[in-house]
């Protein structure tokens, strides 16, 4: 690798380039957004698929697994047609905007979120479910009681769900057009800056990406501690 | 520390009368047309070789499991909501040793305080109030499942083999805790493999075998002159007749 690049990546990050801030706090607020509404989203859903028995249940913990898989692209694609001009939602004016990367980062994380969410809960509904029915427990109380001591394994599920937001390139891109001090995230930057040469900037993204990765691992490592320090407390 | 009646138990249940009950696996008979009528205060303790259905039989008393076919009926006395239920491997919830006793509770408020509390004490754990239940030795555990199955004030206790991975000095205290809660007008109805707690703790017997009873009878009774061949053999430390 070019020492001078690597410098240069280095300087930006340290001098906190103006540009390079916008980027990474563009990224932060479309991802934090997304993970949000996933959350809202998700784990009730995941309440409900781990502790409700309902006829087709397994059908749809199959279909949200297999979305833990969705291309982003397709997801991407789907979003637009929906947003752009001549689509259902084109009247709102949504495409190209952070608006937009929001929506199809929901779509991409929540399946990731409710699933992790689901195993979650639905390990501890089967630990607790034959204390619960000894003490006659109605189904809200268990529901409570299942996410309270779970509460730490949920966060851990959100850290992976705001994992694949931050890191997702294809579906932004698509949706959001890379448009500079509008929709331009880090991994949309970082790929037009090496296609453009600038690989300075590229690499302090980069960095600064693979940073978010490391802090967020840590943050999931220490919530496990956390969890099995202070969740039993 | 166990010489203290408790005050907070309600009065006893009727007695339990329990009429062909039967409970079916696929083919399987595993309760085979169980007739039963068990008195009012008497602790019981239902006995029987490994497969014999003890579990599934207080697990059907308790209303975890619904009988395939029969009645059991407590003449007529509501226990819903009194009943508690101590299991082999004791669940702990993720939380402090005196909120898993809270748990139990309906209390809310220092009421709720003073019986958790009086209730650690009773079971020797006053001193681990604040310590993750997860980290208590297996003893303390089981004594801490105990505590919150008596937070609720049960009118019947069910005991499933509770004190089987215990140390002499763990069953100590959990049999101090049995015998405190019993005098206070508490129905115990525990499942042991342990003849010698059965002598000590049990003022009947019931035993089964292969999904039927074989042996109702006094403590005394079953235990000088077993009425079946089955029981005679599991005292003895036979095969399976």
């Amino acid at each position: 690798m070019n020492d001078g690049i690597l410098s240069q990546a280095f300087a930006l990050i340290l001098a906190m380039d103006p540009a390079l801030l916008e980027i990474v706090g563009l990224s932060l607020y479309v991802s934090l957004s997304a993970v949000t509404v996933a959350c809202i989203i998700g784990l009730p859903l995941a309440a409900l698929l781990a502790t409700t028995p309902f006829r087709g249940r397994t059908l749809v913990v199959l279909i949200l697994n297999a979305l833990m898989g969705l291309p982003p692209v397709v997801v991407g694609l789907i979003v637009y047609m929906n947003l752009s001009r001549s689509g259902p939602f084109g009247f709102l004016g949504l495409l190209y905007t952070p608006t937009a990367m929001i929506i199809a980062q929901v779509i991409l994380i929540t399946p990731i979120v409710a699933a992790v969410a689901r195993q979650i809960l639905e390990d501890l509904n089967d630990e607790y479910s034959e204390l619960f029915a000894s003490m006659r427990l109605g189904r809200g109380a268990a529901v409570r009681a299942v996410l309270w001591d779970a509460r730490f394994s949920l966060i851990t599920a959100a850290l992976a769900g705001f994992g694949r937001s931050i890191a997702e390139v294809g579906a932004v891109m698509i949706v959001g057009g890379n448009i500079d001090h509008l929709t331009r995230v880090m991994t949309t930057a970082i790929a037009l800056e090496t296609s453009k040469g600038d690989l300075a900037l590229a690499l302090a993204l980069g960095v600064i990406l693979l940073l978010i990765a490391l802090g967020l691992n840590a943050g999931i490592s220490a919530f496990r501690l956390t969890e099995r320090r202070a969740a039993y407390v | 520390m166990f010489d203290a009646e408790p005050s907070f138990h309600g009065p006893s249940p009727c007695p339990l009368v329990v009429t062909g009950l039967c409970l079916r696996s696929g083919d399987s008979l595993l309760l085979d047309d169980i007739d039963l009528t068990l008195s009012t205060n008497a602790r019981t303790c239902i006995m029987g070789f490994n497969g014999a259905g003890k579990s599934l039989l207080l697990r059907c008393l308790h209303g975890l499991i619904a009988p395939t076919s029969g009645r059991i009926d407590w003449q007529g006395c509501s226990t819903t909501g009194t009943q508690a239920m101590v299991f082999q491997t004791p669940v702990l919830l993720r939380r402090s040793a005196a909120k898993n006793v809270a748990f139990g509770t309906h209390l809310r408020g220092a009421k709720a305080a003073d019986l958790v509390a009086d209730l650690l004490d009773q079971v020797g754990l006053s001193h681990r109030a604040a310590t993750p239940a997860h980290v208590l030795s297996g003893g303390e555990r089981q004594r801490l499942a105990l505590a919150r199955a008596l937070a609720c004030q049960p009118k019947v206790l069910f005991l499933d083999e509770a004190t089987a991975n215990l140390d002499p000095l763990s069953i100590r205290l959990f049999e101090d805790t049995m015998n405190a809660v019993h005098r206070s007008g508490t129905k115990i109805i525990f499942v042991s493999h342990d003849p010698n707690q059965a002598r000590r703790m049990a003022d009947e017997i019931v035993f089964l075998h292969k999904g039927r009873i074989a042996d109702v009878s006094d403590t005394a009774g079953f235990f000088s002159n077993p009425a079946s061949s089955a029981a005679r053999a599991y005292l003895a430390g036979d095969l399976v007749p």
